[in-house]
């Protein structure tokens, strides 16, 4: 009877996404009426195959570690992808004709731009977060994860997710909010499976075997709930037809932009912040062999963290059309913020009190170092870049593409590949990673990556920031646009070989995990017992 | 520190978690958003702003598609440097129908507010069909395809209707008018002084020099309108704010 109902429901999807495809006022629309016709009209034809034969009922006794895997090759996969993106898109800022007169309009600038974002940001981040949350939640909990399916729904619909606002983004469909630029649609799925997700993880929580939930769960239990509310808010828009994807915001100028950087800054603090703690706050610990270093320290900088981050947006737009109060604000609070990001830094550093010896012999744990001092310095350098003085030679230049990159690149990228590292023996049921040196390898190609890289952008930065107000004894200015331009071609060169190297590490990473996998069972993990 | 203790409860009580860190984020925002919808200085209204005239909306939307607002800003600070290069700093009223902002935060190209005037329309073309053929520095990409997909007005009604439904003044009047206007613009040899009477100071031009209406016509409408609604010879600003 079951098996009727899905069969009626996915009928009926692939036939509205039929239409969609056929009656679709724009490509983008129709290109992803298509997609999700293929997508539909494949689960259809499986459940009809499957219609009738007996179902052997599923393990269910260990974690689920299978959407976890799954997890692991998703992210490797999407890191490559958008790192090569991302050095494609700085290449061509160096050299312009590798926007190629062919590829017009799709893979101009502007339209990879917010691809290299997304790809990086919610891809590969993204699909880490999950990735880790389903394994970390299991394990702190002592519990398999909730919801049955419910974890493959999560994963698959993620998926879909990128592969939509991926598409869009060269099909030329965005709403132009940079780091949510997927249009009306897309948003709505993304929603619908954010709340799965939180459901998946907050029923892990809620069987939970152990008292006490355990530190990181409280910061993936805000990172979750806290980006559901910032994705409500600033995607509020009105579709202008149901069979196209154009949309209009709600919001508009100065109430827009304030809205906006509300979302944009947070999209920072929670997802690449907040979720990436959680992440660091399990794999650290467990890869020292040592245990917190202060829980008084998580608790304060924990609520600290989560209640500043979210007044700090307003420091996008110093001198701006937003009245001065609110830039006061983000200002005061975003170097209030300095205290809290550093409370998370020292926690993880000095949980190493005792294993320190494990950074010459360890190259994870070199990796988890030196993801944290980047973390350190990042959000050193943001309070930094928030005041309104620096603000004010800073910003539209490229020394904020510099800081995002040495947060991105150095903390997120860098504890990424390490639970990376931690979890695919445990998962296929090795002793250890195929490769030791190939990991030595990976580490000093990033490291050496991101320092070129950010030199490179704080050279531009302060360089084109300077010229841009330059004044002559008479008064007037001394360089013209252009003049800029062409001046920070030597430095948009070096920062594309930085790109290079990161990507190359990633490329050993990739090989690496396929060695490490390649031929193994993925292992049966019991449910823990809670300690007492 | 015996009040930590007390953390205790929120630990062992997973929606007292979600609870109390839900309430803990909203708080900032809360602060920083709700006001700006009513204070003075965020919502006046200045003389001379309209809303966009129906090419230069569809112009909008195509500087949106491609990703312009990735490279330029389109907000002047008031420093010397920048009111120097590009004008008079931008007022939040100039926004106001911008649905969403174009702001930008980032200036690999220049800043676009107040570009409207600034170049000829023959210079806007050839500079979006081979941004190196007119500066020579220049890294932006080549928007030679804009000239060859031609426009029509079919669903401009529903755009501008959707626009009124969030705050844009259109009046039922621009609606019923949309085609013929979007029309007119790119015509300098259409009657156009009902446009022109609808959206005082829009630009009137066969943009791209040939027949009919594509995508180019309505980027170089959009972009030879921006800042050039607010006459600052006689704007004065509120003493007030």
């Amino acid at each position: 009877m079951l098996d009727y109902i899905k069969l009626i429901a996915l009928g009926l999807v692939a036939i509205v996404a039929l239409y969609a495809s056929d009656q679709g006022l724009d490509l983008a629309f129709r290109v992803h009426g298509v997609i999700i016709f293929a997508v539909v009209a494949g689960m259809f034809l499986w459940t009809l195959r499957s219609m009738g034969e007996k179902e052997t009922p599923a393990d269910t006794s260990g974690y689920m570690d299978g959407v976890v895997r799954a997890g692991v090759i998703a992210t490797s996969f999407w890191g490559v992808v958008g790192f090569l993106v991302g050095v494609l898109i700085a290449f061509q800022l160096a050299f312009p004709v590798l926007n190629f007169e062919w590829a017009q309009p799709f893979a101009n600038f502007g339209r990879l731009r917010p691809l290299h974002t997304s790809g990086v940001i919610f891809a590969f981040g993204g699909n880490a977060l999950i990735m880790s949350s389903f394994y970390i939640v299991q394990r702190t909990c002592g519990a398999r994860l909730w919801g049955g399916n419910l974890g493959w729904f999560v994963f698959w619909g993620y998926q879909l997710f990128i592969v939509l606002a991926a598409t869009g983004y060269l099909l030329g469909s965005t709403q132009s909010k940079e780091y949510a630029e997927p249009e009306w649609y897309v948003d709505i799925w993304l929603t619908i499976v954010w709340v799965a997700f939180l459901i998946a993880f907050l029923g892990t929580i809620f069987k939970r075997r152990e008292k006490h939930i355990y530190v990181a769960n409280w910061f993936l239990l805000s990172f979750i709930v806290t980006v559901a509310m910032l994705h409500l808010v600033n995607n509020l828009s009105v579709p202008v037809s149901l069979m196209g994807s154009k949309s209009v915001q709600v919001f508009s100028g100065v109430q827009d932009a304030m809205t906006q950087w509300w979302y944009g800054h947070n999209a920072v603090g929670f997802f690449l912040t907040a979720g990436f703690l959680g992440m660091m706050y399990y794999f650290v610990p467990k890869q020292a062999g040592r245990p917190v270093f202060s829980y008084k320290l998580s608790i304060i900088h924990f609520w600290a963290l989560i209640f500043l981050y979210i007044w700090a947006g307003p420091h996008h737009l110093h001198y701006t059309a937003l009245p001065d109060w609110a830039t006061t604000l983000g200002m005061v609070f975003s170097i209030i913020l300095w205290m809290p990001s550093w409370g998370g830094m020292i926690n993880g550093l000095m949980t190493l009190q005792g294993a320190w010896d494990k950074l010459r012999t360890d190259p994870i744990i070199r990796m988890m170092v030196i993801s944290l001092a980047f973390y350190g310095m990042s959000t050193f350098e943001g309070p930094m870049m928030s005041i309104r003085a620096v603000n004010s030679l800073s910003h539209y230049t490229d020394w904020t593409i510099g800081h995002v990159h040495s947060g991105a690149l150095g903390w997120n990228g860098m504890i990424t590949f390490a639970a990376l590292y931690f979890l695919t023996p445990r998962l296929w049921g090795r002793a250890q990673m195929h490769s030791s040196a190939a990991i030595n390898w990976h580490f000093w190609l990033a490291t050496i990556g991101i320092v070129l890289y950010a030199s490179s952008m704080w050279v531009t930065g302060i360089m084109e920031g300077l010229m841009w107000r330059e004044v002559d004894a008479q008064g007037f200015l001394v360089n013209s646009f252009a003049d800029t331009v062409s001046a920070k071609f030597p430095m948009y060169v070096v920062r594309g070989l930085g790109g290079v190297m990161y990507l190359s590490g990633a490329l050993i990473m990739v090989w690496n995990i396929w060695m490490t996998i390649r031929g193994a069972q993925p292992v049966r993990a019991s449910v823990g017992i809670p300690a007492e | 520190m015996g009040f930590l203790n007390k953390h205790q409860i929120l630990e062992r009580s997973p929606t007292l978690l979600l609870v109390s860190s839900l309430l803990v984020v909203s708080i900032g925002g809360i602060v920083e958003i709700a006001p700006l919808f009513y204070l003075e200085n965020t919502i006046e209204k200045v003389e001379g702003m309209r809303p966009y005239s129906p090419l230069e909306l569809a112009g909008r939307d195509i500087y949106v598609r491609e990703g312009c607002y990735v490279c330029h800003s389109q907000m002047i600070r008031p420093m010397r440097d920048e009111v120097e290069r590009y004008g008079h700093y931008s007022l939040a009223a100039e926004s106001m129908y911008d649905h969403p902002h174009q702001w930008g935060s980032k200036r690999t190209g220049p800043d676009l507010a107040r570009v409207g005037g600034r170049y000829s329309d023959k210079w806007h073309v050839d500079h979006l069909t081979n941004p190196q053929s007119v500066v020579p520095e220049s890294i932006m990409p080549k928007y030679a395809f804009l000239a060859r997909a031609t426009m029509d007005s079919d669903h401009i009604q529903d755009l501008m209707e959707t626009h009124r439904f969030v705050g844009v003044p259109y009046s039922d009047v621009m609606i019923e008018n949309a085609k013929a206007d979007f029309k007119a613009q790119a015509d300098p040899d259409s009657d156009f002084d009902g446009l022109l009477e609808r959206y005082p100071n829009a630009v009137v031009s066969n943009f791209d020099e040939h027949d009919g209406i594509t995508e180019m016509d309505a980027l170089v409408a959009y972009l030879q309108m921006l800042g050039t609604l607010v006459d600052f010879s006689t704007f004065v600003p509120d003493a007030n704010r």
